[in-house]
């Protein structure tokens, strides 16, 4: 494990209003250990996991449809039971779980880059830039999120071929779930921006036959790095969210790389067989890891509000 | 008899270190018809000497001392169904922003016609004439056209107008007016303070005029109470306050009022800021900024002494020379 | 207020014009129609035939008129999937999800108003401290997850409530519905509860914090130093100033509804719009998927403009009138 931050960093930041605001919280507190320890595991899920679930010759498909470990009938190899394939279900949600958060988080990411570059792009350019970029964002607004994130899957599948679209998936899901959600940030970024664009240091700079932009995005971050932060922890619960949705609906992951929400759609096809705990486990799972990340979402957004210190 | 009389009043706010008075030993009170004045800085407590007299403290204040009369009536322990149909009835108020007092969704009517129905045994149509002429008593030009408006159709002074009606269509003893024109332009200050003067003329109605404006109170008060750190420093007749004020306060206040003279001095004010609630000194609170500290100022608390018209809180009981 | 009706109405317009645009984008750029029209060994001269029947050699905006044109006719064309007229699968699909929707936004309504009241009127009790949290769950559960638990609890363990389909409807002209069946009524509850769950604690939580905001204003202070009564102002004072804002938001909501119908209906089976708008994802049958966008836009547009007129119908301020105001 790297060093990501030093002793006195850490201090710093436990001392600051935000460390106090975070230790004052037992909700924040209990959010962060949980994200840790999902987060681990999601991370080492390969040596956390009892088998590759992916792996065919790791199955033995007697073992299938196995209940809990410690239930009538269950095995203590397979913790949480297997599902018809087989699969141990204890290895297949770690293994979903890495898939939930590297959607969630990519897609984070992008929707951060692609809003944050917009909201800098409109608010120093202004005019018929701006406007169109606005404009576009209204549009986006008001359709929800999910059926964007559809219409967006649905074009891929149509412009890809059918072979492809498994191994794409993952893609697929990064960029419609990023796309539909960079309009928070646009605004954020573009207000930030729009205050800074009157100020006498970028038009001393345009005089000068430089850009603002650049000392411009040097005064702009450290004002926008707080709501940020917060939008993007809040909008990684809801990338997750939809995410699980769109598995669930059988237009996200598929059965060969199953998220959480594909394990979940995988479950119900079956639960009026008896077999619940193949659609259980997973959604506990999920449940834990979106509200962690809402609660933490809160408590950031409290804290950082300005009018409430 | 008077309409109200406060006896030792203290209210208490509990804080994270301990628990803080936001007034304490306030005693005065009011006959009919007269217009006591209450000036002081903000947050000397003469908003929280009104609220408490209404009953309106907000939570978790409360009232830990003293007692509160209306017309030899005790009222500050009463239930609060008991409070609330003395609210409005009994005692009225005005608050200081018109703009906020009117509630938006509302015909200026509905609010005046219920007002007086909550109170007063009326038909529906005889609210309603009521209303109107309130409206038109408080100077609404066409008052039978404007009742069925909105409070956002009018002008900041015509609203604070609506807000004296309001307050006095109920019939109360008793007004309590707080900071009634300092939100309004300087010319409808001016209507408005007639207005009112006019208005406890006619009821009989005996106001609390709660203002810093010491303009205000020496055209429309006929007594006035100086407040300092939560405490009554000085009550007297309104002319004689301004022009001999007994407490080193009062004298600083008159003294740091600008006049336009023959020699442009430098504007006079009183050292130093008021103590806090949770920061009050030992002894006098006005004493580390008094021009006339002496050294028991230090120690003991000087009380309220004198008459019901005159009485200040000072161990300087000799006048201070103006 | 004419001149605001005219000026939306364009704005509406420009927003169809834009959908359409994209509608027919997705037509054009993805798949060739033509293949599925003609043989795999087809000549270039029966290609361009065909290319041409279908008015593929015009200009690009000569054919987003036409499918302008037709779309707001409602052609949109035959399914890829199965062949049918995709406005009569619409016209079949749209009064399940109408149905479903509707129950499921009164539902919410009907609930989560009086709920809200409650927690902001008594805001440390019990109850509203439960809800709270309750509705802090609410809004972190999946939709899919509770409507798997209600099928658990209700159809596999209870036994109570059908787990799919729409039970026995009846056909009144052109549209089919389930109101009129007890079986058709079973088979909403779950699926309607399901979907107005979400909404159902958007409304509690925008209730509340708007009543509670309102409960701090100085007209509710002024009304309460005039002695009404608690009833008078919680119920009329304050109740009005905080559902103006909360109907809005309500309705701009409304759309979220018609999406999160789509994952209602797959959960529950229900035979909507929803449901084949996913299987049309899932295929990549375009000429459903850009007739389903479409429709949705228009409905979601409809309702913006609805609610926006309807805003200042509740608030008097909004109102442009011609009484003078006086001096």
């Amino acid at each position: 494990m790297g060093e990501i931050m030093t002793t006195s960093t850490l201090s710093r930041m436990f001392d600051s209003d935000i460390g106090w605001s975070f230790r004052q919280s037992w909700t924040a507190r209990i959010s962060t250990l949980i994200l840790i320890a999902l987060f681990a595991a999601a991370l080492f899920a390969p040596f956390l996991a009892t088998q590759n679930p992916y792996d065919i010759s790791q199955l033995f498909l007697l073992d299938s449809e196995l209940p809990p470990a410690w239930t009538d009938g269950g095995d203590p190899r397979y913790l949480l039971g297997t599902d018809q394939q087989a699969r141990d279900l204890y290895s297949s949600i770690l293994y979903g779980l890495r898939l939930s958060l590297v959607v969630g988080f990519a897609s984070v990411a992008l929707a951060a880059g692609l809003g944050i570059s917009l909201g800098l792009l409109g608010g120093f350019m202004g005019g018929m830039v701006d406007g169109a970029i606005m404009r576009v964002a209204d549009v986006l607004l008001s359709f929800p999120a999910i059926l964007v994130a559809l219409l967006v899957n649905g074009v891929a599948r149509g412009i890809l071929p059918p072979e492809q679209h498994a191994d794409a998936a993952i893609w697929v899901m990064i960029l419609a779930i990023g796309l539909t959600n960079w309009v928070q940030y646009a605004r954020t970024v573009r207000g930030s921006t729009m205050v800074e664009r009157q100020k006498e240091y970028v038009q001393a700079a345009r005089i000068n036959g430089v850009s603002g932009m650049g000392i411009m995005i040097h005064h702009i971050l450290p004002n926008v790095l707080g709501p940020v932060l917060v939008i993007a922890t809040i909008n990684l619960g809801m990338a997750v969210l939809t995410e699980a949705t769109l598995s669930f609906l059988g237009v996200g992951m598929p059965a060969t790389q199953p998220s959480l929400g594909t394990l979940i759609r995988i479950g119900n096809e079956y639960l009026f067989s008896g077999v619940w705990w193949v659609v259980i486990f997973p959604s506990v799972v999920l449940v834990i890891l979106v509200l962690a990340v809402n609660l933490l979402g809160d408590w950031l957004r409290d804290a950082l509000n300005p009018k409430l210190r | 008899m008077t309409v109200l009389t406060v006896e030792n009043l203290t209210v208490a706010f509990p804080g994270r270190n301990g628990v803080v008075n936001a007034i304490e030993d306030v005693s005065l009170s009011i006959s009919p018809g007269e217009i006591l004045g209450m000036v002081g800085e903000s947050g000397a407590g003469k908003s929280m000497t009104g609220a408490a007299i209404i009953g309106l403290i907000e939570p978790p204040g409360r009232i830990t001392k003293g007692k509160i009369s209306l017309e030899g009536n005790r009222i500050d322990n009463l239930s609060p169904e008991a409070m609330r149909r003395i609210r409005g009835r009994k005692i009225g108020a005005i608050f200081q922003d018109p703009l906020t007092s009117l509630n938006p969704v509302l015909t200026v009517g509905d609010q005046l016609i219920e007002t007086i129905q909550t109170h007063l045994k009326l038909t529906k149509p005889e609210a309603r004439a009521r209303a109107i002429d309130w409206l038109r008593r408080v100077g609404i030009p066409a008052p039978e056209a404007r009742i069925d408006t909105y409070p956002h159709q009018y002008s900041g002074g015509m609203r604070q107008r609506v807000v004296i009606a309001l307050a006095l269509c109920a019939e109360p003893q008793l007004v309590i007016a707080d900071e009634p024109t300092t939100a309004l332009d300087v010319s409808v200050q001016a209507q408005i303070i007639a207005l009112l003067r006019k208005l406890a003329r006619e009821t009989g109605v005996a106001v609390v005029l709660v203002t810093h404006d010491m303009g205000v109170i020496a055209e429309t008060a006929d007594r006035v109470a100086v407040m300092y750190a939560g405490r009554i420093v000085e009550v007297g007749a309104v002319a004689e306050v301004l022009t001999s004020p007994k407490h080193p306060y009062t004298a600083g206040l008159m003294a740091s009022i600008p006049r336009i003279g023959p020699r442009p001095d430098v504007l006079a004010q009183i050292e130093g800021a008021m103590p806090r609630p949770n920061a009050r000194p030992e002894g006098c609170a006005f004493g580390p900024r008094c021009p006339h500290r002496m050294e028991i100022c230090g120690q003991k608390r000087p009380e309220l002494s004198g008459t019901a018209t005159k009485s200040v809180a000072c161990h300087l009981t000799q006048g201070v020379p103006a | 207020m004419f001149g605001f009706l005219i000026r939306r109405i364009i704005q509406s317009v420009f927003v169809m014009l834009a959908v359409a645009l994209i509608a027919f984008m997705m037509f054009r750029f993805m798949g060739d129609p033509v293949n599925s029209l003609v043989a795999e060994n087809a000549t270039t001269e029966e290609r361009d035939a065909v290319r041409e029947r279908l008015g593929l050699d015009q200009p690009m905006w000569v054919q987003y008129g036409r499918f302008v044109g037709r779309a707001a006719t409602g052609d949109f064309g035959l399914s890829w999937r199965n062949a049918r007229p995709v406005s009569t699968l619409l016209a079949e699909r749209f009064p399940a999800t109408a149905e479903l929707v509707l129950v499921a936004a009164g539902l919410s309504l009907l609930l989560g108003i009086p709920l809200g009241i409650l927690t902001a009127l008594r805001p440390n009790s019990i109850s509203a401290q439960s809800l709270q949290f309750l509705s802090l769950i609410g809004i972190s559960l999946p939709t899919f997850v509770t409507g798997i638990l209600l099928i658990l609890i209700f159809s596999v363990w209870l036994g109570w409530l059908p787990s799919f389909g729409r039970g026995t409807v009846i056909d009144i002209g052109w549209w089919s519905t389930g109101f009129l069946t007890l079986s058709g009524l079973k088979a909403l509850i779950l699926p309607s509860f399901m979907l107005c769950l979400f909404q159902l604690t958007l409304i509690m939580r925008l209730v509340r914090a708007e009543m509670m905001e309102v409960l701090r204003t100085d007209y509710i202070k002024f009304a309460k130093a005039r002695g009404l009564t608690n009833r008078s102002i919680n119920f009329r004072h304050a109740l009005k100033n905080t559902l103006i804002p909360v109907i809005t938001i309500f309705g701009l909501q409304l759309g979220g509804l018609i999406a999160f119908a789509i994952v209602t209906e797959t959960v529950f089976q229900w035979p909507g719009m929803g449901a084949l708008f996913i299987q049309a994802v899932s295929f990549g049958d375009v000429p459903v998927m850009a007739a389903y966008l479409v429709l949705v836009s228009l409905i979601f547009v409809i309702i913006n403009t609805t609610v926006d007129l309807l805003y200042a119908v509740l608030d008097p301020r909004l109102r442009v009138d011609t009484a003078k105001s006086a001096h």
